[in-house]
């Protein structure tokens, strides 16, 4: 099992970094990048197929296999983007890539997990890492404000996740997803009662509306590596189990969840786009930006079809890519040292650096999903598997609440190229380069050569039915 | 038939250009803009000359598909697919016409990122050539869709004082038309299971997806076009785009939305199209009334000219709901000849404000006593926007219109009275700008066309008096598809009609 060697792996980093002292940063985080590529490798090297183990409470299916692999692309990228920030000597923190791998640790397990037992214990790995990592810059307040602010909002969310698991053992008497698939065919009243406030704990991870509030405040505490961190690989997690578990354990009562799951993707649409608009604050912008794209994303788990299913997981990968693109380029916004956050500090930039303004650019007219780019077919593929379904005033919301979204994005063009030019920005480091470049080329070209993300998605799709 | 695939060429040589100016005009100094302009203009005039290759294998007998590409793409159902027959071809043949002189009308007037602005220009021209091309709908869409990308920045960057407004109302408008044409996409490929569009014109769509699918796309035309009540991006748009930008847009990417309006409300859902034909007669005598009345009262060239367009094309809309041959294929005529027309007409503009920097009408009088030649040049477009007998402005609304009388005589009187107010604001435009006394002292030492602008504008004066002549080439190309899409438009109405007859 892959999992054993990361979790082994993380304890030796964490051994290494306790013994030898904050000297160790570097050599830990570049151990951490081979560790997860490692796992990466094991993981496509398993058997294919179907593997269960500890009872059949852990799957590893073409789903599991398709997600964990972008969840560790996210790690990985974000600890290339973090070097930088673990290179000041007040935060050369050797704990910070260990927490990564045990958070990611975390990830593996939710997404192959196959009851609640598990689903709960991989959750809270990954949030309880994620709330150190978010306060890891200890100097400066409002990073320590939001790791506990996350932490006090994740600990409730936790909470109803588990009450709403303990209803639905108690009115199925099982927890694993098949058995309760077979016990909650008709849906009592209990199992419904379970299910809303297990999906409440699910919406909380994946930031989606009404339980999106920590988003933007997290978002703009905590620094920025970490912000691109939350963005990508949590997240594809957290939609990892929330399919899962909506598709495996509740196919009885669908149209239950689905109501609610319509309900908090238009929602998260909704309010993703309209409240995007007054922000200054570029992360602050990029928060409301990652709630309404989750809700783009539940457009396709909300179909509760093979092709929803697809879509979801286009939009995963598609969403990674440009988040973390985009990310890297706001981390290469720096003037004499001094990172830039606000939106008009990108005025004139397509003048002060071309390059960097051209992939901006195209990452937010791929946001709004602006065809050819590759946003544009993420949007599609959930809506075509919304359409399919028969669910029509989703996708025709989905669509409006898109050009409200798009709005937003065009700010932003428009300060980098309509608007005059200030001082030159610091040279871009090489690493944030490689980032920018592998996302970016992914992005525009993404149409040329569509065909291997889709069928690997379509056929990872296939085995959760 | 062709053994290599001339209509990737033709699109993708743009894109090419594009990275070729990317790559040979770095610097940013004067040899790189001049680097700039000539690959740009270079790539045009090739792909230009492509483009006629195209035109003299086509096979105008035939109403197939010709010069049909494909390969694999998306899905099973969404593929790689371009063609071309007689509706679209004259179509890729006004942009790359065109192209060449947009390239040259900016040779002088853009002065900053000249290179970012060729780029633009040249992937514009490959997106307006892959959306008149493509024969899948998603394909369609995405080089639909695609092009508001450079032409968002062309105004945004290269536009006058309130092009960030015009811009921004410009990409919104569209894109809120066109994500509701997507979801109809969607919907039509699970009803057929692809969106290949030869496919899906022979496949029967039900009635009440028809009503829905049709609205979706009139959405998205019916903003492209653009029609009354939705038209009032484009003056915006047109005033603060820069001459060649407005040239573009009045003669190509307009034309998009009649094309749509061909290529897939009339074929694919000829029985909403039948339910809606009085709506779209209504919007269109209102577009072609109200916005000449509006253009009467306007201070600003383009603006007039823009408001111009938008009661042209009602003309274009008319004729194509028409549903007969004489209505379709003058509404095809008329927007080529439009093209022609309104493009030069921007290019007139571009020539004095280039000189003057305003496009007051109140600023200008007495050209003439200056400026004889562009007196000349302006009056053949101004008659020809007019429709005057023997420019080929007069074919295509004389077609439209007797389309139009066939089957509707009162829209066909009330069009008909557009006419007269078109020349009422277009010969009250000429008579301000170009006759009377030179009075003002700014105008004292204007210089009459260069060379460089000659050579934009008199090509397109013998093309304008050509159709107007001889309007055989256009008609005789697009004549067989023509007569396929209103034949089986008629057969699909009038198999409704006798089954609601029989019960």
């Amino acid at each position: 099992m892959p999992e054993l060697v990361l979790a082994v792996g993380a304890m030796v980093l964490l051994m290494i970094g306790a013994y030898r002292g904050q000297g160790t940063t570097t050599v830990v985080t570049t151990a951490a990048v081979c560790l997860l590529v490692l796992t990466g490798a094991l993981e496509l090297a398993l058997p294919a197929g179907r593997l269960s183990t500890f009872g059949g409470s852990f799957v590893v299916d073409d789903f599991a296999r398709f997600l964990k692999v972008l969840s560790l692309i996210g790690s990985v990228v974000t600890l290339i983007l973090s070097r930088e920030f673990l290179s000041v000597p007040s935060r050369r923190l050797f704990e910070y890539p260990v927490l990564v791998l045990l958070s990611t640790l975390g990830m593996m397990v939710l997404i192959s997990a196959a009851d609640l037992i598990s689903l709960y214990l991989g959750l809270e790995l990954m949030s309880l890492a994620l709330y150190v990592v978010a306060a890891s810059n200890r100097d400066n307040p409002k990073s320590t404000e939001a790791g506990l602010k996350y932490f006090v909002l994740g600990a409730l969310s936790s909470g109803m996740l588990l009450y709403g698991a303990s209803l639905v053992y108690g009115f199925t008497g099982t927890i694993s997803f098949a058995g309760i698939a077979a016990a909650a065919k008709t849906g009592s009243i209990g199992i419904v009662f379970g299910l809303v406030f297990v999906l409440a704990g699910l919406c909380f991870k994946v930031s989606a509306v009404p339980f999106h509030m920590w988003t933007p405040d997290v978002y703009e505490g905590a620094p920025t590596p970490v912000t691109a961190f939350f963005a990508s690989a949590p997240k594809v997690a957290a939609m990892a189990v929330f399919t899962r578990a909506t598709l495996t354990a509740f196919p009885g009562i669908m149209a239950q969840w689905q109501q609610i799951v319509v309900f908090v993707s238009i929602a998260s649409m909704a309010l993703g786009s309209f409240a995007a608009i007054g922000q200054r604050n570029i992360k602050r912008l990029m928060a409301y930006s990652s709630i309404g794209h989750m809700g783009y994303a539940l457009v396709g788990l909300a179909a509760g079809t093979a092709e929803g299913a697809q879509g979801v997981l286009i939009y995963l990968s598609i969403y990674v890519a440009m988040t973390l693109g985009s990310f890297s380029i706001i981390l290469a916004m720096k003037r004499n040292g001094l990172a830039l956050e606000q939106i008009s500090d990108f005025s004139g930039l397509s003048r002060t650096n071309p390059l960097l303004a051209f992939f901006f650019a195209m990452f937010l007219f791929s946001l709004a999903g602006i065809p050819p780019l590759a946003g544009f077919f993420a949007k599609f593929y959930v809506f075509t598997a919304a359409i399919k379904a028969g669910l029509f005033t989703l996708a025709v919301i989905g669509v409006l609440t898109s050009v409200v979204g798009a709005f937003y994005y065009l700010t932003i063009i428009k300060v980098m190229y309509f608007d005059d030019p200030i001082a030159k920005l610091d040279p871009v480091r090489v690493e944030l380069r490689t980032v920018l470049a592998v996302t970016g080329l992914f992005n525009v070209f993404f149409f040329v050569f569509p065909g291997p993300l889709v069928s690997l998605a379509a056929s990872a799709a296939k085995s959760l039915f | 038939m062709t053994t290599w695939p001339i209509l990737f060429v033709i699109w993708f040589l743009p894109v090419l250009g594009a990275a070729l100016v990317y790559f040979l005009a770095r610097g940013g100094d004067e040899a790189a803009d001049g680097t700039a302009r000539w690959v740009a203009l270079w790539t045009t005039l090739v792909t230009f000359a492509i483009s006629l290759l195209l035109l003299w294998r086509f096979d105008p007998s035939q109403s197939d598909f010709q010069f049909v590409e494909k390969a694999s793409w998306l899905a099973t159902g969404i593929t790689y697919h371009m063609g071309v027959d007689g509706i679209s071809l004259p179509f890729v043949i006004l942009t790359t016409t065109l192209m060449p002189f947009c390239i040259i009308a900016s040779w002088k007037a853009i002065t900053s990122r000249v290179r970012e602005y060729m780029m633009a220009f040249l992937l514009l021209e490959a997106l307006m050539v892959g959306t008149f091309c493509a024969l899948d709908l998603v394909l369609f869409y995405l080089f639909f869709e695609g092009g508001l990308i450079p032409m968002f920045l062309i105004i945004g960057v290269w536009g006058g004082p309130r092009r960030v407004y015009a811009s921004f109302k410009f990409f919104l408008y569209t894109l809120l038309g066109s994500v509701l044409m997507l979801l109809a996409i969607m919907a039509l490929y699970w009803n057929g299971n692809t969106t290949d569009i030869p496919t899906l014109l022979h496949t029967a769509v039900p009635r009440s997806l028809q009503t829905w699918a049709w609205l979706a796309f009139f959405a998205s035309f019916a903003v492209k076009m653009p029609m009354w009540p939705v038209h009032t991006w484009l003056p915006d748009a047109h005033v603060e785009a820069p001459t060649a930008g407005s040239v573009i847009l009045a003669a190509i990417l307009l034309k998009m939305g009649g094309y749509g309006f061909l290529r897939f409300s009339l074929p694919m859902f000829p029985l909403a199209s039948h339910d809606f034909t009085p709506l779209i007669y209504a919007l269109s005598v209102i577009a072609i009334i109200y916005t000449s009345l509006v253009a009467l009262a306007q201070e600003d060239m383009k603006k007039l000219i823009a408001y111009s367009s938008v009661a042209h094309m009602g003309f274009v809309t008319m004729g194509i709901f028409a549903g007969t041959l004489q209505g379709v294929a003058g509404g095809v005529f008329q927007m080529i000849s439009h093209g022609i027309v309104s493009g030069a007409l921007f290019l007139c503009v571009g020539v004095v404000y280039d000189r003057m920097h305003t496009r007051e009408i109140a600023a200008y009088g007495g050209l003439v006593n200056r400026m004889p030649l562009y007196a000349m040049v302006f009056m053949v477009f101004t008659l020809a926007n007019v429709g005057l007998p023997g420019t080929s402005g007069f074919i295509g609304e004389f077609m439209t219109l007797l389309g139009t009388f066939r089957v509707s005589i009162p829209t066909a009187v009330l069009a008909a009275t557009g006419v007269i107010f078109s020349a009422a604001y277009a010969l009250w435009l000429y008579r301000k700008v170009i006759f009377g006394a030179l009075v003002k002292p700014s105008l004292a030492s204007i210089k009459d066309l260069t060379l460089r602008e000659s050579v934009t504008l008199f090509p397109l004066v013998a093309l304008t008096i050509l159709f107007g002549i001889y309007p055989k080439p256009v008609l005789d190309v697009s004549a067989v598809s023509v007569q396929q899409l209103v034949n089986n438009y008629n057969t699909a109405v009038s198999a409704v009609k006798a089954a609601a007859l029989l019960h």
